[in-house]
């Protein structure tokens, strides 16, 4: 019968039905960091339990390390703490942690497609809600608490429910200036910051098949911003070659029966879905948030049309019937897991090149992983940067979230590349975060405010 | 690997067949868990002391925050409103919110992640239309005294006259009945089935 990938990779890695009517489901890749494992691992010890299979979980750290100089120990106590919990952790257990000092330190979201660990149809699961990006290579890959993450230590499996899949077809070429950011911004705008509740969503379409893995992970990232805990996209040609040669991906021969098998797993043309969308790629512009939940978006030149007193329209400052373009910003970000990849640094530095931040404007450009930083690095991308006056990091989460010393103050106003805009993420209470794609990002700390960055790329080479 | 498991992180153990006890109404959509427990508090290597840090911006950015509200205090059934947890995946959101002593939550609706976290730690997360939450909260708001009751094979919840009935997922309900609410013991019996899993992944066979 017809399925799609996500009930073929469910099936498959169902172990059996639980006396509660659950799924236990097999995770066949487990990834950790320091911030939702501690606690895991000693309620593992309370009860006398063993990591089931210490070789399917790999380790890093992301959102508490320093990215100014990530030096041990940190100037953080607490954060050297939750390190020192991490490695000692890993080592009893028997568990891979790449460490700061490591060469493939990084976002965990962005190291394991990285290193190959990310492959299609796999079951992934993490204790961070941003595990769906793993999809992007056609995983089923979902964020977990700690109470699961020590159910996948001490048994590989999780107790867990099946989702209805949702398709949504993108069409069209984007325009010049446009991006998956802004892709997925705009099907969060439609379809809600809940709306994927109870759904996997599927990404598919023209669109997506034109798309890097980079790309693809960026949408499949902000799949839990809609609400929905899995996004993915079906393995194809673009997959496989992303896949090939990198460290834990098959090699030789086992890599053509990898590949012959990843296609079996892709949805069969003529499955079923629970719900189906459709978006015209063509239609979609810059996009830019205006509130305090990731739906609540404009394109860059359409006023705001939530209604005055509403209360995310008081606490960002911005008025009914305005626009975000010409918002002063405080605060340049690029990176997280949702955009700190190489392909991000390079459309940044497209825009940068040739000219300076605005002297108001702190900008920063954290790499999402050392070997992004190296990459960058030997492409001059950094120089280019530098240059420019911002301030070229170590990997990590940065100020994605404020668990590290890069924190907004007071009221800022940050642009920035990552994916949350909620009161307080970025460290300070007060903080206001406009969502946008790194281009955008990096026009706007040139101008010293949000601008259009269409309007920047006209005359830049394509 | 066959003892039971003690959630020794969570407040109760065994069955949950029905909790009773004073409500917090807390008004609003899409409350994220960034807002629930800010990320700075995630910043240590157990959950203790969390329950002192819930909404602690909002709270500070908003003197009549409810749960700043003395008339609450003690209070062990959160109703909320639609897509209540939504966002980080923190463990740490359900954490205080159990430590603080709620043992319930009605809701319009809730994060998968929040709902599945908070029955980890043996709290239910019931869903109930948009109607029947907004009564619920204004009588908790009216008399927050009032002692409501949640029955968790029914899904009816009772607050004085009010009767309201509310749902959820049946896995969830029967865990909760059943005291499995906590799947670790479940998930480690018979563990050759799990072998035999990872023994048809391709990607565990070296294709």
């Amino acid at each position: 019968m017809a399925a799609t990938l996500f009930q073929k990779v469910w099936d498959l890695h169902t172990v059996r039905t639980l006396p509660s009517g659950q799924t236990q489901l097999f995770v066949g890749l487990h990834l950790v960091h320091e911030v939702t494992t501690p606690q895991a691992f000693d309620m593992l010890r309370q009860h006398g339990w063993a990591v089931a299979f210490p070789e399917r979980t790999f380790a890093t750290v992301d959102h508490i390390v320093p990215t100014s100089s990530q030096k041990r120990p940190f100037l953080d106590m607490m954060a050297e703490q939750m390190m020192s919990a991490l490695e000692h952790n890993c080592l009893e257990a028997g568990i891979k942690l790449w460490a700061p000092d490591s060469e493939n330190q990084g976002i965990v979201h962005v190291i394991g497609p990285e290193l190959g660990l990310t492959q299609p149809g796999m079951t992934i699961a993490c204790g961070d809600s941003h595990t769906s990006t793993h999809g992007a290579l056609g995983a089923i890959a979902f964020g977990i608490g700690t109470s699961q993450v020590r159910d996948v230590l001490a048994s590989q499996c999780l107790s867990l429910d099946p989702l209805k899949v949702r398709r949504i077809e993108v069409s069209g070429r984007l325009s010049r200036g446009v991006y998956a950011k802004d892709v997925i911004l705009t099907i969060i705008r439609r379809l809600g910051v809940h709306g994927g509740v109870g759904f996997a969503y599927e990404y598919g379409g023209n669109t997506l098949e034109a798309m890097t893995i980079d790309e693809r992970m960026t949408i499949c990232n902000m799949s839990i911003e809609g609400g929905a805990r899995i996004g993915y996209v079906n393995p194809d040609e673009t997959t496989f070659a992303f896949l090939r040669g990198r460290r834990f991906a098959p090699a030789g021969d086992a890599f053509d029966r990898a590949v012959a098998w990843w296609r079996t797993m892709a949805t069969d043309a003529n499955a079923a879905y629970d719900d189906r969308v459709a978006f015209d790629a063509s239609t979609i512009e810059p996009t830019v948030t205006w509130g305090i939940n990731p739906g609540q978006s404009v394109a860059v030149t359409e006023p705001i049309d939530a209604a005055p007193g509403d209360e995310a329209l008081e606490f960002m400052g911005f008025k009914t019937g305005t626009r975000v373009q010409g918002t002063r910003i405080d605060v340049a970000f690029i990176g997280s897991c949702t955009n700190g990849r190489l392909s991000d640094l390079e459309e940044a530095a497209r825009v940068v090149r040739g000219h300076h931040v605005a002297k108001h404007v702190k900008a920063l450009i954290v790499p999402g992983s050392q070997a992004v930083r190296r990459a960058a690095e030997a492409r001059g991308l950094h120089e280019v940067f530098i240059d420019a006056g911002f301030e070229w990091r170590g990997a990590g989460c940065s100020m994605c979230l404020g668990m590290n010393p890069d924190k907004l103050e007071g009221r800022q106003i940050s642009a920035s590349s990552s994916n949350r805009n909620f009161k307080g993420r970025q460290g300070s209470p007060t903080g206001r975060t406009l969502l946008m794609s790194p281009a955008m990002v990096a026009a706007a700390a040139i101008a010293g405010e949000v601008v259009d960055v269409r309007e920047v790329l006209e005359g830049v080479p394509a | 690997m066959s003892a039971q498991p003690q959630a020794s992180s969570s407040p109760a153990a065994g069955p949950v067949a029905q909790v009773t006890g004073r409500g917090l109404a807390l008004r609003g959509d899409d409350i994220d868990t960034d807002r629930i427990m800010p990320a700075r508090f995630l910043k240590a290597v157990s959950f203790e002391g969390l329950e002192h840090h819930l909404f602690e911006d909002d709270r500070a950015a908003d003197p009549r925050h409810a749960f700043g509200d003395p008339r609450y205090a003690g209070a062990s059934i959160l109703i909320v409103n639609a897509n209540f947890g939504c966002g980080s995946s923190r463990e740490h959101a359900p954490q205080g919110l159990a430590r603080a002593g709620f043992r319930a939550m009605i809701g319009r609706s809730f994060s998968e992640i929040f709902q599945g976290n908070s029955a980890m730690l043996g709290v239910p997360c019931f869903v109930a239309g948009g109607a029947e939450i907004e009564r619920l909260q204004a009588l908790v708001e009216a008399t927050p005294e009032a002692m409501i009751t949640v029955d968790v094979a029914t899904g009816m919840i009772t607050a004085g006259s009010l009767r309201v009935e509310a749902a959820l997922p049946p896995a969830l309900r029967d865990g909760f009945l059943s005291g499995q609410w906590n799947p670790t013991a479940m998930l480690l019996q018979d563990f050759d089935e799990v072998r035999a899993v990872a023994a048809r992944l391709p990607y565990l066979t070296g294709f």
